[in-house]
Order: C-alpha cells, then structure tokens, then sequence
C-alpha cells in the first residue's frame, strides 16, 4: 500500500520507528497533489520548499531522541481560515488576498509542537460562510466522489483534501455544521469537538459563540489523534475550557456500544430528506442495535427552529467581527486615491473585497441587530437558543447519545442552490443545534445512496465535554462496516 | 470658527433658566498592560510601539479581560457607593472609525459592573450629593492625529494619522444621574465633582487621572429648563473639556449659550460639542440626531464577569481612607477652619501641606507658605502648586530655620525665591546669598549705634516716653541689614540703650 493510502496512526508510527522518513512521507502527498489537485482544487496555496523543510525538522527531532507525539511527521491540510506565520491566510476572501500573518493561531502552533507536517491551506467559502465552498473568492472545490458535485461546506477544501488522498488529516472549523457536512458528503469522518474544547485563537472568526475548531481523517481513531494533538485549555481563548481533554483516543480503539442508550432525534427525517439518505440512516440505527445498544426515540421539539436561531445568531457575530476588515491596517485596500475620506475608502474597499454571501449576512446580522429590532430578532434567536439547549439536556438525561443522518441530502451539484440561499441553509438543519448548544458531535460514514451512490453520514451527538462518546460509537459503527463493506467506504469512490 | 454664539449674560441666564447637568467621566487606569492584552500602556511611546495582534485587530485575535482592571473597577464603584454586580456581561459597542482597530468597542451596556452610587461635593460650604447612575469598564480607542486644515479636525484635514499605543487601554466610564438644583452654583458643583473624584482616583492609586495627558476625560451634559418648569430642556454633551477649569468654563459657556437661543424662541439641538480653551465657548459637532445606532450586543469573546461576593467584601474592607474622610480627620489635626480647609483644598494644596508637616513643619506655618508665598508664585508662573520646583521638605525647612530664629519671614520669602529659581536646597540657598539673619550682638549693636545717630530726632522722641516712634528706628535698623537683622531683638536693643522701660 502507498503512503498516501495509510492511515495518519500507521504513518506515525512508521516515522517514529524510522522505517519511513517525514519528508519521504511528504514528498508523497506533495506528489499526490500535484497529480489531483488540478482537478480538485482543494488547496489555496502548497509550497514543496517549506513542506519539505517542516517535515526535515520533525526528522530532526526524532533523530535527537525527541517524541512529538503519535501523529509526528503525518501530513495535514489546515483550512485557510487558521493564521499561519508562514504561509498567507485568506480566509477565502478577497479583502485578505496575500495576507501573511505575523503570528500562528493557537490551533497551527500545537500542529507544529506535535510534530504534524503543515502541506498547505485549504479552500473555504469566505469566512466559512456556506455550505459548499462555492463562496470562495478562489474557485470552487470538487468532491473527489464526483467532480461535478460539490465537496461541502465551509470547510470543502478541507473535506476533498482527505477524501482524495491528498492528505491523510485535516483541520476544519466547524460553525453551522462545516466539519460534518462536508464529511458526510466525501465519505470521511469529521468531528465538531465541545465549544471550548479547541481554541479559537488565531482562528478568523465567523460566528465567535458558535466556531468550533476540528478534525478531518478517513477513520475515527486519526480523527480522535488529530483533536487531541490540537486541543486543550488555551489562556488566550477565553472561551476555552480550562479542562482535560476527553479521552477521544482511547475511545476510538475502544469501539463499543454494549449497553449504550442511544436516541433517535424524532424531528429529523421526513419531508425535505433524501430517501437514499433516510434508507442509509435506519440501517444504522438497526446496526447499532445489532451491536447491543438500546436505542428509543427522543422528541428534541426546538430543534425545529434551530436553522432560523441560527440564520440571526451567527450573521448578527458576523456583521461584528467582519468590521475589522476596513483597509486601514490590513488587506486589501480600494480607492486610496488621495482625494477620497477614509470613510470612503472603507466602504469601497469593503464592496470590492466581500462577496454575495458574506454581504448577506453582514447585511441580516446588522439589521438583526438594530435598535427597535434586536428584541425581536437576537433576542428571541437567544431564547431559542437556550431551549435547544434545554431538550439536549433533558435527551441526555435519557440517553447516551443522540443520531441523526449528518445532512438532509448528499453532495449537490455544483451550481444548483448557489442562487437560492434559503435552499443551501438546509444542508446544516441537523448539524445546527450542536452548534447552538455547544456539544459534541461527530459524522461517520454509514453507506451510499441508492439514488446517486454518494456517501451519507450519520451525526452522532453527544453532552458537551462527552466528546469521547462520539468517538466510542463512531469507531464502533466504522469497524462493523468495515467489517461489512470489506474495508472503508472510500475505498468504493471512483479513482482519480 | 464660523458659529461664533449669541451668549446670553450669565446673571440674566440664571434668573430665567434652571441648569440641568450630567457628567460623563473617563478615567484611564494605570494598570500595568492593556485591558484586552499583554501590551504596555506607557504614556508617551513612540506611535504603534506598545501594539499586538489583539489591540490591533488582526484577524483571529482574541481578546482576554485584565482581571486588575477589573478589580479597580469595583473598587472605583466601591468608593462611589455604588452597588456592584454578580454576574454582567461586556458588550460590544459598533461604529466605523479609524483609530478603533476592531470597529467596536468592548464596552458595558445594560449590565454595568457598578451602579447606583453617590459621591458628595463641597461648594460654597454646602455638602451636595451627586448621584452615579453608572460605573463600567471598556476599553480606550487609538489616537488620530489630523494633519493640515485649520482646525486639527477631521474635516478640512489633508490626512491622518493613527495611533495605536491607547488602543485597548482600559477606560472606566462613571456616568451621573442629572444633576439638578445647583441654580447658579451649577459650574462649581461640576468642577467640585471632577475634582473630588480625582481624588477619589488618587487616593485609590487607581490612575494618575491626568486631564492634559487624557487620562482623566470629562463630557459635560447641560440642559436648561425656564423657572417654573418641570420639564427638563433638550441637552447639549461637551467634549474636548481637559482641566478642571475648563469643566467650569464649559458648563457656564453652555448654560449663557442655551439660554440666549431659548430667549429667543429658538430650539437647542441635542448634539455634541466641542469646547475650546481659548474663547471658553464651545462649537457644534456630531448631531445626536442623525446619531448612530451601536448595534450593542453582548461580546461573545469573553465570558461573564461574575465576581465573587466575598472578594468584593473584601476589596471594600481594604479601601483606602476616601478623600473627603481624610480632609475632615486632616483639618481637626490643623485646627483650622472650614474656609481654610476649603481653600486649601480648592488651591490642591491639602497634599503639599501633609507632607510638609510630614516633614516636620507645623501646621500652620506649613498651611501659611503653600497659601500665601507659594501660591502667589504658581498663580504669577500659571502653574499648579503641585508643579513648582520645590518639595514639601524644603519648605519644612524653611519653616525651621524661621523657627529657629535664623531666618525671619522676609528672609524666607528670599530662600524659597532661590529654591524656585534652581539655586539649590533651602541651606544652600540662604548660603549662597548670605541671608542669615544677624544674630551677633555686636554687629547689631553697631548698625543701631549708627541708626540711632543718624536719626538722633526719633531717638529723642523714645527718650522723651514716645515709645511708638521705636518702629521707625526698627525698621531703619532693618534697612540697615537689608533685612537680616532679628528685628524683635533690635527693638529690645534700642530701648535698652535708650535707657526706656518697654
């Protein structure tokens, strides 16, 4: 089996036991890209130089005695949204066209110190506002499962990058549903840690209470070994939980559901899902019966209006953070002409450098925010969001967990909901409440569609801080496919 | 500019409106780093030294709240009376402006750290308490500096510059309830109030409360109301307003200007304004009424401030002796008496005279130089007492060597003279122009000799039982000496050889 085909837990251990070097390991993945990501696109920027020389450096350090970590000299692909002191960071907007940062977020300095091998930065829809990386100022990315289709979104690029064997893992933010929807759509694992759980640190903020950093890989165990070698308390977040790390690892190779209680969240399902996806769904929920657990169903009746919470919360932070973007200290800068206020040169600066869909939201949470309007709309979007939180509390006191399919229908094609944005808000129905309450929740792959044969997930969400309980039944949903399909789903994409 | 304003006398004003004021008080703290980051917050730095990803906005920075800053907060709310929250929130405050890196500010809206508070002032002997709606902690923006055009104002300026070493220094906002009944004391009892709450600051050590270095701002809100009303009139805030003479100055300029436009039918408009030092009047600035709308919503960055009630107990516990406290235990140590004190305490000469008696002065003799002598000399340079060249233990001195009979007050006019020109300390000075008094009996007893023979009609007046024509000769014996000579002793002196009984 080639490098670019093993597992990030094999690839470290094959680096650490010098029976392959970091940079044989990079070179690969460099050699991958430059052989796929023509087609894929799933890169903004790779430099070899720099790849290389990151990986020479973990080789270093191994051959000094040093231990990084399990995951040292394994490759990963950061979304574009993660400053990084070396490389520019765009968000996927023009208003940051080759913008260096002169610092590395919290999330890109622990990569480093755990030895990982930084290939490149990711393709997102700006300011990870979307759900198919259409919304990029640089081009969209294509799902490795069908070019025509779109890869998910924000975090696309990040989602293709695995899916395509370009990279082994990859990081992801996750606001809205854009680790696990883009999993679910290029059959990987993706993971949307506690909020808190991962610092938002140098992460360029859409939404502030909702982003949430995490994991990519094409198995449950990579993913966990990601999140841990990134997470953990973080003074400069003060968001961040002064908290251990939940054993995610440990639970992954532990991969076992005897005796778990498990809900199905009776609101997701019927009219607007795929019947392909519905189908792949309930073969779960009996797979994981067949592996002991006790499944019930579980009324979680707010989350019916989650998506419209969500579409006020997350523009009103939106229209907030994006403000810093006005020309006068970074980024691009329009209409300087020495005849025109810097009032003027803002505005110009900010109709050039945003685009359609981050305008929008600019545009919603300022209006949502307005005096006279903001009782109705962020306020009430507020106690929405506290009652979601509610019905999570009282499932859990029920169950262990909660499953639900990951998105409503699997990858779209490119261009079709990119004018209707009512039509792409759906694809982060299930995934939004996770958000909204800041617990854990994972997507792992359960099958194909029988209509279009395009991978589906299943969500599995748990407490805030139960993030090794998604791994737990992740792991174990995974190996009984394995063992089922005969090996990964990917294994069943086409090849590129 | 343009808007020069018809004022109406101020008597005339008074005797048909009724002021309505409200302060807006900033005070920047002295905490060691900024309120959202690790930078320092030095005064005078070179422009954009003492900046970070933080204060400067870049892009997935975060913000972390500086929890001394915090505790001075509280107690700077304690110290005004003020109840103190258990749980509140910062906000942010949106609007565009170049010098605010984040174009909003981390602020407090609805759940301010302290409110409801008190603090008293003294005016014209009237103790009159000015209600604190409000104290909060936010963070200060960047400084712009507007290059050419006549006004050092944005508008007409060729370009500008920002900044960002105050960004992100934090800023306490103390807001009063509308402060009315003051009738025509109304620029007293705002001055009054500024001053007494720097002090508070200072005796807190929370801030150096500078108003010409801006860390100590005030925005003076004035409306007026015809006597006889109840309905308050439309208000005007003030900025730009940088000393306590200014508060005073701005809040009568504002009241003279209102009430000319009232008299006359016209409207006020609720504004801002700019106050200017020269002309003491204020200009027109941003209308209120085409106003921003802050979108405030509560900052997502940073978690609730919820500060444990037995730590605020404690910070309350721990507060120092408050300035008006220690002006009454201070003025029964002096023995002197409410004018004193209140004059003293308008003159800011309460701590130069504490630390000379500190340094070994008495009272009285201490009081007597900083509000006599002294005073007259700042007033003659137009600086505070506090910045004369001089310390409360060269005056401690001064008042010794008076004490000791080696220099009387003439004389010690001399030596501070000298210690305020740089000559040195006041020992130094009395040697380098040679002022001890003349205590030596023989020196005297010749200078008399010579007065004596020189003015032999006085003398005779004395020997005849005219004992009151002894001054002439006493002050002849002090031209004599050009000063130095004791002149109590000169007297005996001269009775003595006189051969009169005193």
């Amino acid at each position: 089996m080639s490098l670019i085909h093993k597992t990030a837990a094999e690839l470290g251990r094959l680096v650490a036991a010098r029976e392959a070097s970091a940079v044989e390991v990079a070179q690969a993945h460099l050699d991958r890209i430059a052989e796929v990501d023509g087609e894929i696109n799933a890169f903004l920027h790779v430099e070899a130089e720099s790849v290389l020389a990151q990986a020479r450096a973990v080789d270093e350090r191994l051959a000094r005695g040093e231990r990084p970590g399990p995951l040292a000299g394994v490759p990963v692909a950061h979304k574009d949204v993660f400053a990084t002191a070396d490389m520019p960071t765009t968000a996927g907007s023009k208003i940051l066209e080759g913008w260096r940062p002169p610092y590395d977020a919290t999330v890109t300095r622990r990569l480093r110190e755990a030895g990982l091998v930084i290939l490149g930065k990711t393709n997102l829809d700006e300011f990870a506002m979307g759900s198919s990386t259409e919304n990029s100022a640089y081009g969209v990315t294509h799902n490795p499962w069908d070019r025509s289709r779109i890869p998910g979104g924000s975090s696309g690029g990040s989602s293709a990058a695995v899916s395509a064997y370009e990279a082994p893992l990859s990081t992801g933010t996750d606001t809205g549903g854009s680790i696990r929807q883009p999993a679910a759509v290029t059959g990987i694992v993706g993971m949307k840690p506690t909020y808190g759980g991962s610092s938002r640190y140098g992460l360029i903020a859409f939404a502030s209470s909702l982003d949430t950093p995490g994991p990519f890989a094409r198995n449950v165990l990579d993913a966990a070994l990601l999140q841990e070698a990134f997470s953990g308390h973080d003074p400069l977040d003060s968001t961040s939980i002064d908290a251990p790390v939940p054993p995610v690892a440990e639970a992954a190779r532990q991969a076992d559901v005897a005796g778990l209680r498990v809900g199905v969240v009776k609101e997701f399902g019927g009219d607007g899902y795929q019947p392909g996806v519905l189908a792949r769904f309930h073969e779960a929920v009996e797979l994981l019966e067949s592996l002991g657990a006790k499944v019930v169903e579980v009324s979680c009746p707010s989350f019916t209006y989650a998506l419209p919470a969500y579409y006020l919360i997350a523009p009103s932070e939106c229209s907030s953070n994006l403000a810093r973007f006005d020309a006068m200290r970074y980024g691009l800068r329009v209409g300087d002409d020495g005849t025109r206020s810097a009032e003027e040169v803002m505005a110009l600066t900010r109709a050039a450098g945003f685009g359609p869909e981050v305008k929008r939201r600019i545009m919603l949470g300022t209006y949502a925010l307005s005096s006279g309007y903001y009782d109705a709309y962020y306020g009430q979007a507020q106690k929405v969001r506290t009652l979601i939180m509610r019905d999570f509390e009282a499932a859990f006191h029920q169950v262990d967990v909660l499953v639900s399919p990951t998105t409503p229908t699997t990858a779209f094609p490119i261009g079709e909901r990119a004018d209707d944005p009512m039509a792409m808000y759906l694809a982060d129905l299930c995934t939004i409440p996770s958000n909204l309450a800041g617990n854990a929740a994972i997507s792992v792959p359960c099958g194909l569609a029988d209509e279009d044969g395009l991978p589906v997930g299943l969500q599995i969400m748990a407490p805030v801080l139960g993030d090794d309980r998604c791994y737990r039944v992740g792991a174990a949903v995974e190996k009984a496919y394995e063992s089922r399909w005969g090996g990964p789903l990917l294994a069943k994409a086409p090849a590129l | 500019m343009a808007d020069t304003a018809t004022l109406m006398p101020y008597d005339e004003a008074l005797e048909r409106f009724e002021p309505v004021l409200g302060l807006e008080t900033h005070v920047e703290l002295g905490t060691g780093s900024k309120m959202f980051c690790g930078c320092s917050t030095t005064f005078g730095a070179p422009p954009n030294t003492q900046v970070c990803p933080v204060c400067l906005a870049l892009p997935g920075s975060l913000p972390v709240a500086n929890e001394k800053a915090i505790e001075s907060t509280i107690r700077i709310g304690l110290a005004l009376n003020c109840s103190i929250a258990t749980w509140c929130r910062f906000a942010r405050k949106n609007y565009f402006y170049p010098d605010m890196p984040k174009n909003y500010q981390i602020s407090q809206y609805d759940e301010p750290l302290c409110t409801d508070g008190y603090l008293d002032v003294e005016v014209d002997g009237k103790i009159v308490r000015v209600e604190i709606e409000r104290v909060h902690l936010e963070e200060d923006t960047g400084k712009s500096t507007h290059v050419g055009g006549a006004t050092g104002r944005i508008h007409g300026a060729d370009y500008s510059i920002v900044d960002y070493n105050r960004a992100g220094i934090p800023l306490v906002e103390i807001v009063t309830k509308p402060i009315t009944g003051t009738d025509r004391l109304a620029p007293e009892v705002a001055k009054a109030y500024v001053t007494e709450l720097r002090e508070v600051m200072r005796s807190l050590g929370v801030s150096d409360v500078r108003m010409e270095q801006g860390s100590l701002r005030c925005d003076v809100n004035v409306s007026l109301m015809p006597r006889g009303s109840t309905e308050w009139g439309t208000r005007t805030e003030t900025k730009n307003v940088n000393s306590l003479r200014s508060v005073e100055r701005a809040v009568r300029g504002e009241i003279e200007r209102q009430a000319a436009i009232l008299a006359e039918g016209g409207r006020i408009v609720q504004e801002t304004r700019h106050f200017h030092e020269d002309t003491g009047q204020t200009t027109s600035g941003r209308s209120k009424e085409e106003a921003q709308d802050y979108r405030y919503f509560p900052e997502p960055d940073l978690l609730p401030i919820a500060p444990d009630p037995e730590w605020v107990a404690s910070l309350k516990a721990a507060l120092p002796e408050l300035p008006s406290v220690r002006r009454k235990r201070l003025q029964q140590e002096w023995g002197v008496s409410d004018l004193d004190m209140a004059a003293m305490h308008n003159a800011d000469a309460i701590d130069l005279v504490e630390a000379t008696v500190a340094a070994g002065a008495p009272a009285g003799d201490a009081r007597k130089w900083w509000m006599g002598e002294l005073a007259r000399r700042a007033n003659e340079a137009g600086t505070a007492l506090a910045d004369l060249p001089i310390t409360p233990g060269d005056v401690a001195k001064v008042t010794e060597l008076v004490a000791s009979g080696a220099l009387n007050d003439k004389l010690a006019r001399q030596v501070l003279e000298g210690v305020l020109a740089g000559e040195g300390t006041p020992d130094e000075v009395v040697e380098k122009r040679g002022l001890r008094i003349v205590s030596d009996e023989g020196e005297l007893s010749a200078i008399i000799d010579q007065v004596l023979a020189d003015n032999a009609d006085a003398a005779d007046k004395v020997r005849g039982g005219k004992i009151a024509a002894v001054g002439a000769l006493v002050g002849g014996v002090m031209k004599a000496s050009r000063g130095k000579a004791d002149a109590g002793r000169a007297r005996e002196l001269i009775l003595e050889k006189l051969g009169v009984q005193p």
